[in-house]
């Protein structure tokens, strides 16, 4: 089964739950009680057609305001693939919401309200999903029905946008534009009759020729150790075995490893998922590994293949997208969770923060606000076991922890 | 060929978050309703301890009326898989003037068991809750996190959650909170259907199609019991009926349905224009009826 998980990214009113509406709605996702549902509130309101964001805006506080607060997860498949899109906000934490959804996603749908075009949001979401490392990126041009569906507006907006693209440092990212409507159903789905002059995909065409194996972020394995599993029974006795997730690429029985941060060397005995043996270990797969020999290893060390050592150090630089309204300053100390490892930080120094309107990066900096985004170094209590976010997007990352308040204050990139 | 039976996504996700409780928590608990989805946390949770056995207790939450098959099958399974089961009841709340009995015509204990469940977390100091909710259930439930956060007083604070980046899991709390913790959040009704498929699990009988006594209200078709208000128009009818959600008796409607096994109800499953809470009268309540719950610290 291939599970692909998509970020949108839209400003407020761009059409961004209501295409997700269309999308279930037209994949015959939505069920009789839930249309009747939407169909009994959209009449209340007194609308002319059905309202498909009251599909995705869960809270009485989104219904009441008609906008999407918190990031939602909506569920469709098809005969092929299943489908996990997050819905992510436009307003307030915006960025929050757009790192959170983005940092699971595989692809990316990005909206752009034709009657306005490219906007200093569509900036910023291109931006995010660039940072973000996303390698598939869709530009719905929405709204089409409001612009006569017109060839030449659709045409300026991809210029626009593709001014925007040459600028971007991730070039391995995949862009392809669909105009829309995500109202009356044009494109979606179903081939639009209103705009004969585009010969393209649809969105859902468009994602169902998605190759997973094409949109993985592929690196070298590492393993982090998140659990010692010891039965201590008569007949499992000496068994000792390390259960993680396998990041990266493929483990195999018989890969000489070495364990970290202790440096010593072992070779992979067998490899587990539940009850049974298996030859390899594939990525993204959570299997319990025995070694050869009897070494020390817990929670948060890492086995990785000799040869194949990631950096280990006491300090780090990182791209931070900060999502807490107290400020991150030089000096203040947060946990860093790389992994599943923890480690004590502090703020050694910020580096330069980019402008709220991404024309460039101010280098004074006095603390960084919700919704910032910059460069910082650390300082560590302990070294960590780390690779650039561009070669390993599981390894390159972490999340940093408020000491006091226990809350998840921000996330993090690592530089190369 | 390769064998690759291990790479299912979804499964290999709850596992991980199954182990990251264990690890990041002292005194974690599975809440068991004997329903299908915390028979299949059951069996993720086998997974991802294997071979040492699952590293704490389940918990049932128990109303007094839920269906005497799934009492039956939840003390089978426990004793064949040598877990360790805590049993709390509502019974005994509305015993000791807790919460009062709901009276009339829909009358339940469903949002009773809020009251026994708090209670038995402070009893315990339990700090984790693992619970088989889904996104895909519930709008409410769809803004979930997979670590979600609860204060001393079990409440929900929806409109401020923590953010959960890529995998990683923060269970850092303060004394006296709890995580509530979904390891198949991002299960569809479908997929639980498939895995318990493939699995070969077994589950309590009234998932599958049987005679039943039921009456129809408002479109639902309820059980005739004891424990469900009925009135005297209402019209006591056999037919063959299955559930696809197992809560409460009260709580709880059937389908009309021939599925016996479980392939029919998979194919049943993947036919329906019925959503799964279609047939949760507590649901029905208002529209917004799962997110007052939750607030108020409902699983």
């Amino acid at each position: 089964m291939e599970v692909l998980k998509i970020a949108t990214a839209g400003s407020v009113d761009d059409g961004k739950s209501t295409l997700i509406g269309r999308l279930l709605y037209d994949t015959k996702s939505l069920t009789t009680d839930k249309l009747e549902a939407i169909e009994k509130t959209s009449k209340q309101k007194g609308y002319d057609y059905l309202d498909f964001s009251l599909a995705t805006d869960g809270l009485v506080a989104e219904r009441e305001q008609g906008i999407t607060i918190d990031v939602a997860h909506i569920y469709f498949s098809t005969a092929n693939k299943s489908y996990i899109i997050a819905d992510t906000p436009g307003h307030v934490e915006y960025t929050r919401n757009m790192v959170t959804g983005a940092s699971t996603s595989q692809a990316a749908i990005i909206l752009i309200d034709a009657r306005k075009g490219v906007i200093e949001q569509t900036n910023r979401h291109f931006f995010i999903n660039n940072l973000l490392r996303i390698k598939e990126v869709v530009i719905a041009i929405n709204k089409m029905d409001l612009v006569d569906f017109s060839e030449e507006k659709y045409n300026a907006i991809k210029v626009d946008f593709e001014e925007l693209m040459s600028k971007r440092d991730y070039k391995d990212q995949k862009i392809t534009f669909i105009p829309v409507s995500a109202l009356k159903g044009d494109n979606v789905v179903n081939k639009s009759i209103n705009m004969p002059w585009y010969d393209g995909e649809t969105l859902l065409e468009h994602l169902e020729g998605l190759n997973m194996a094409a949109v993985s972020n592929v690196g070298t394995p590492r393993f982090p150790v998140q659990y010692v599993v010891r039965p201590k029974t008569d007949e499992h006795h000496d068994f000792r075995g390390f259960a993680g997730k396998v990041y990266g690429g493929e483990l195999s029985v018989g890969d000489e490893v070495i364990a970290l941060p202790s440096q010593t060397k072992s070779k992979i005995k067998e490899i587990y998922f539940y009850n049974k043996k298996y030859q390899t270990a594939a990525r993204r797969s959570s299997v319990t590994i025995t070694l050869e020999d009897e070494i020390n290893l817990s929670r948060g060390d890492m086995l990785v293949k000799a040869g194949d050592l990631p950096t280990v150090e006491k300090q780090f630089t990182a791209t931070i997208s900060w999502m807490d309204s107290k400020k991150l300053m030089t000096g203040n100390k947060y946990v860093v969770q790389h992994g599943v490892n923890k480690v004590l930080a502090k703020v050694d120094n910020i580096h330069h923060k980019i402008r709220p309107d991404y024309s460039g990066i101010d280098e004074e900096v006095d603390g960084l606000g919700m919704n910032d985004i910059a460069k910082v170094t650390f300082k560590l209590n302990k070294p960590i076991f780390y690779d650039a976010f561009v070669d390993h997007r599981t390894n390159g990352s972490f999340i940093l922890i408020d000491t006091q308040s226990n809350n998840t204050v921000g996330a993090g990139f690592i530089a190369p | 060929m390769k064998d690759t039976s291990h790479i299912n996504p979804l499964e290999n996700e709850a596992i991980y978050i199954f182990r990251e409780v264990a690890a990041q928590f002292e005194r974690p608990v599975l809440l068991f309703s004997g329903g299908k989805d915390s028979i299949t946390l059951v069996r993720l949770a086998q997974k991802a301890f294997w071979p040492a056995k699952i590293p704490f207790p389940l918990m049932h939450i128990d109303t007094g009326h839920n269906f005497p098959e799934t009492i039956e099958f939840r003390d089978r399974l426990v004793k064949e898989l040598g877990l360790d089961l805590i049993v709390r009841n509502v019974q005994d709340s509305i015993d000791q003037g807790k919460v009062k009995e709901e009276s009339g015509k829909y009358s339940s204990r469903n949002a009773l068991q809020t009251t026994t469940l708090l209670d038995a977390i402070e009893e315990f100091k339990f700090d984790a809750c693992i619970g088989g909710a889904r996104r895909d259930e519930e709008k409410a439930r769809a803004k979930e996190r997979i670590f979600s956060v609860r204060d001393d007083f079990g409440q929900w604070d929806e409109k401020n959650q923590r953010p959960e980046l890529f995998d990683m899991l923060n269970g850092q709390i303060e004394l006296g909170q709890n995580v509530r913790v979904f390891p198949i959040s991002n299960w569809t009704e479908l997929d639980v259907w498939s895995y318990i498929e493939k699995e070969k699990m077994e589950i309590p009988s009234i998932y599958f199609a049987h005679k039943r006594k039921v009456f129809l209200r408002d479109g639902l078709i309820s059980s005739h019991s004891e424990y469900v208000f009925q009135e005297e128009d209402e019209e006591v009818l056999e037919r063959m009926v299955r559930f696809r959600t197992v809560g409460d008796m009260s709580c709880t409607a059937a389908v009309f349905s021939e599925a016996s096994d479980i392939e029919a109800v998979v194919q049943e499953i993947r036919d329906s224009t019925l959503s799964e809470r279609g047939a949760r009268i507590d649901d029905k309540r208002s529209e917004a009826a799962m997110e007052k719950r939750k607030q108020q610290g409902y699983f």
